[in-house]
């Protein structure tokens, strides 16, 4: 399998020993370079999903779905993009401006800073450090702050009961996702990314941890979906009955960044999912099985996680698209009745197999 | 018990004129000792020398109709005793009644306009309304939130004073949803006081789209007021000129052909099941299951070329006509109603599988906003809606029209008359449709092809001096025609008055009852089980 460290250490090389950089010019640049690839990853990525989405529910949905611009309407997201730029970015009356214009920023930087620590490949990892799968967890809860905000600052009713719900949500079922995500980490005995992906070089998690594992992907991608302000818990943004929800008041591109947040949340979710349960990178392997994992591994690495993460991303538009919406109150109960105190007695229980050795080995 | 009463049992129903001052008793022994507790209809009509009211009363458990008329001389200041007390669905009645002809009913808990601007002049459907358009110029601001509100109160020795008040107080939280809403279906609007989620009351802002059809149709003939009929609930076009078609025929004494009648009850059928299916959809989207709502257009989309086919057009399809039909049906109808048949009764199985089972689906629904069978005759709750809360409502087994007697049907009914309930009846009935459909399919090719689709009409059509009321079961619930004719010799005659008495007029009167004390969510969920049509509230 191809290690993309060969690539990232030869250009380190080509700084450093070749053009005789002092190592800080070097990191430097290299970050520049890494920054602006994964935001070009991160746009390319979110149009891809636009229209993925609108395929699947236009697949559900009995329809055609788009099709006027260029084959099978593949070039209408640019349409759209190029739409969304041009528009005006409306002032509002009586509103804290400079937090209405703040707020869809918070969104998209937490978006992007997860994005940046996803598993991309053998190798092609932009940070790795010790803690990886909490770094992620802290990072991305700074989105509901922007949301909060965006409802606040608009000055609107239905902003600001999107925004509440928002919060109320999104606080909630962050427990969730974070005990599915100890669960793993109780399994593996680390918090690395890179350190994650390796445990499961003989089987993935979901097949390694057996019991536990399944409960904590099935609670995991539960929570997910209601952290995403997916359907059908999109009651944030519920259209029926809150029009738009928080971003109500948004247009031209600061709506844009919400969306594109939107969208790029499911993708980091579900490659969060493909690498907590689903071995990341990490091709299909059955130990034992060396003709069969041989195969396996001609597969790239990259296509192995974009592949894994299209994959759960598949599940939860489905969930969207044949769902009705739940209640708050519903929503609430899931959460704090059942999924959380299932997910600690399934930790319990993951504590106790990993303890007994009742795993298979990894 | 009321000597001045006078009854004249010479119409279709008997017919009860009080004056006002006993009319509130006389109200209240026909709904406690005679059991005339649903009040069918309230129709204010201006009869030159005096003002009143029309109350059409029909008795829940024989089905017996009787009508009151009660009037005043005074034109200055008119004013009748409100029964809103007795019957709920009088109070948005009767504040209708007050916008178009300015009689103020006393004891009534609030009396606003329903349909105008507050800064309206004049009483439009009164005869002597004077419509210079100088007096109501097209106006350019915005219509303040109206909050001021009155009542008038009469003591024991009857003196009237006024009470003025407020819809809502200072300190509440009013949230406005509409008249740009994605779930209000159309143009309509609340005004809901929330504590949190919690909906404490619900004002209903009506009229964004009243076009006043009753006013225009006093000025064309009786041909031209049918295009009306298919602009108010438009779910239910065939069926509303349908009841016009009949009433009139009925003043005329004109005997309609059978096939025309077959065809007629046909064209209704195929408009109720379009018309679920639409409600269907909408009820599904408006809790978040888009896809739902889709597979219902899909199979709207068969009934929709049907209607093409024959009528000629897809929506509005002018189609039904005085003595008959326009044209005879299409070749194909008989074998295109069989194959839409079919495919809806496969398809009905894959809605159920898809939503109704749906667990989110039903903790959203049952339970939720329960209106009793009580409430629901109190407030007049016909058709889908009635029958989920246990009313025996369905015209087309209460007071049989058309050829409903020579088919067999079960009238769908539940108990609860929650959201879920109101939701399966429409369910229920679109197999109910299914079932008369085929019957009808049988009889009119027994029929032949071709046959004689309309009656002998007149050229120009002459009513004779009177009244009459005509209902027929709409998608939504009971709709009913009230004709007035003055015998008019002039040759193009116009109906003096004609009211058509909407079901969804009355739906909408349900809202703040069932959605108090419930989510937000719910108050969508709520006001789509009931199914409401905007055009046809605002008609």
């Amino acid at each position: 399998m191809f290690d993309f460290s060969v690539v990232t250490t030869w250009f380190n090389d080509l700084l450093t020993v070749s053009a005789g950089m002092p190592q800080w010019l070097a990191t430097t640049i290299e970050c520049v370079i890494v920054g602006a690839l994964l935001l070009l990853g991160y746009t390319v990525l979110a149009m891809f999903y636009i229209m993925y989405e609108r395929w699947v529910c236009a697949w559900f949905q009995c329809r055609r779905g788009p099709l006027r611009v260029g084959p099978w309407g593949s070039l209408q997201i640019f349409a759209d993009v190029i739409k969304m730029l041009i528009k005006e970015v409306v002032d509002l009356w009586k509103t804290d401006n400079f937090l209405h214009k703040l707020a869809p920023y918070f969104v998209l930087i937490a978006s992007v800073v997860v994005f940046a620590c996803l598993p991309w490949g053998k190798g092609l990892q932009a940070i790795d450090f010790n803690i990886g799968v909490f770094f992620m967890t802290a990072v991305s809860s700074l989105g509901v702050v922007g949301i909060l905000l965006a409802g606040w600052s608009s000055n609107s009713k239905y902003t600001l009961i999107g925004a509440m719900r928002s919060g109320a949500q999104m606080i909630s079922y962050e427990l969730s996702i974070g005990i599915a995500m100890l669960t793993i980490v109780c399994l593996a005995g680390t918090m690395s990314v890179t350190g994650l992906v390796e445990a499961q070089q003989n089987g993935w998690f979901i097949f390694t941890g057996h019991i536990p594992a399944i409960i904590a992907f099935i609670i995991y991608i539960i929570a997910a979906t209601a952290e995403t302000n997916r359907g059908p818990f999109d009651l944030p943004e519920a259209e029926h009955e809150l029009t738009a929800g928080y971003h109500t008041e948004y247009s031209g591109i600061h709506f844009g960044f919400f969306y594109l947040a939107e969208y790029l949340n499911l993708f980091i979710v579900s490659g969060i999912a493909s690498l907590l349960f689903l071995g990341g990178w990490m091709p299909l392997h059955v130990a034992g099985w060396d003709g069969f994992n041989a195969v396996m591994d001609y597969i790239p690495s990259t296509v192995w996680f974009l592949g894994k993460a299209i994959l759960v991303s598949f599940i939860i538009i489905w969930f969207k698209w044949s769902f009705p919406r739940v209640r708050i109150d519903q929503m609430l109960a899931l959460e704090w009745r059942y999924l959380m105190p299932i997910g600690l007695f399934n930790l319990v229980l993951m504590a106790i197999i990993v303890s007994m050795g009742w795993h298979f080995a990894g | 018990m009321c000597p001045e009463a006078q009854c004249d049992a010479s119409g279709e129903f008997l017919l009860i004129s009080v004056p006002d001052k006993q009319w509130h008793d006389l109200a209240r022994m026909l709904k406690e000792e005679l059991h005339f507790d649903y009040l069918t209809a309230l129709v204010g009509v201006d009869w030159k020398e005096e003002l009143g009211v029309m109350y059409y009363l029909t008795n829940t458990e024989t089905q017996e109709m009787i009508h009151v008329k009660v009037a005043t001389t005074d034109r200055e200041q008119p004013r009748l005793h409100s029964v809103s007390d007795l019957w709920a669905v009088a109070n948005y009645q009767e504040r209708e009644v007050f916008d178009f002809y300015g009689i103020e009913f006393i004891n009534h808990p609030d009396m606003r306009r329903f349909f105008l601007r507050n800064d309206w002049v004049g009483y439009p459907l009164r005869k002597d309304y004077d419509d210079d358009p100088a007096k109501n110029p097209l106006r350019l601001e915005d219509e303040e939130n109206e909050d001021n509100t009155y009542r008038l109160v009469e003591d024991e020795q009857g003196n009237v004073t006024r009470i003025d008040g407020k819809v809502f107080g200072d300190e509440e939280y009013v949230v406005n949803v509409g008249p740009q809403h994605p779930s209000t279906h159309g143009v309509m609007r609340y005004r809901a006081s929330i504590e949190g989620e919690l909906v404490k009351k619900v004002d209903v802002v009506s009229g964004y789209i009243h076009r006043g059809i009753e006013k225009m149709c006093e000025s064309l003939t009786y041909p031209q007021t049918l295009l009306y009929t298919e602009r108010m609930d438009y779910m239910s076009a065939h069926i509303n000129r349908h009841c016009l078609c009949l009433c009139i025929e009925k003043a005329m004494g004109l005997e309609v052909p059978h096939r025309a009648e077959l065809i007629r009850m046909m064209m209704d059928e195929l408009m109720r099941l379009s018309s679920h299916l639409l409600s269907y959809g909408c009820l599904t989207m408006d809790q978040g299951a888009t896809t739902a709502f889709f597979y219902g257009f899909r199979e709207r989309e068969l009934i929709y070329d049907i209607f093409d086919k024959t009528c000629g057009a897809r929506m509005s399809m002018s189609y039904l006509t005085i003595g008959g039909v326009k044209t005879d049906v299409h070749p194909d109808f008989i074998k295109d109603v069989r194959h839409a048949c079919d495919v809806i009764t496969k398809n009905l199985k894959e809605y159920h599988k898809l939503f109704t089972g749906n667990i989110i689906a039903r903790n959203r629904m049952v339970g939720v906003g329960i209106l009793g069978k009580d409430d629901a005759i109190n407030y007049a709750i016909t058709g889908p809606s009635g029958r989920a809360s246990g009313h025996h409502c369905d015209v087309r087994k209460c007071h049989p029209y058309s050829l409903y007697n020579e088919v067999e049907f079960d009238e769908v009914m539940y108990e609860t008359g929650d959201s879920m309930d109101r939701y399966m009846v429409r369910m229920k009935e679109m197999e109910e449709s299914i079932k008369i459909l085929r019957q009808c399919c049988d009889m009119l090719e027994q029929e032949g092809i071709e046959g004689e689709y309309i009656a002998k009409v007149p050229k120009l059509i002459k009513l004779p001096a009177g009244h009459w009321y005509q209902q027929v079961e709409g998608s939504r619930g009971a709709f009913g025609v009230y004709l007035e004719s003055d015998g008019d010799p002039k040759p193009f005659q116009k109906p003096y008055r004609l009211h058509f008495q909407s079901p969804c007029f009355n739906l909408v009167g349900i809202v703040d009852l069932t959605c108090k004390d419930n989510l937000i969510a719910d108050l969508i969920t709520i006001t789509a089980s009931i199914d409401y049509v905007i055009p046809d509230i605002d008609r």
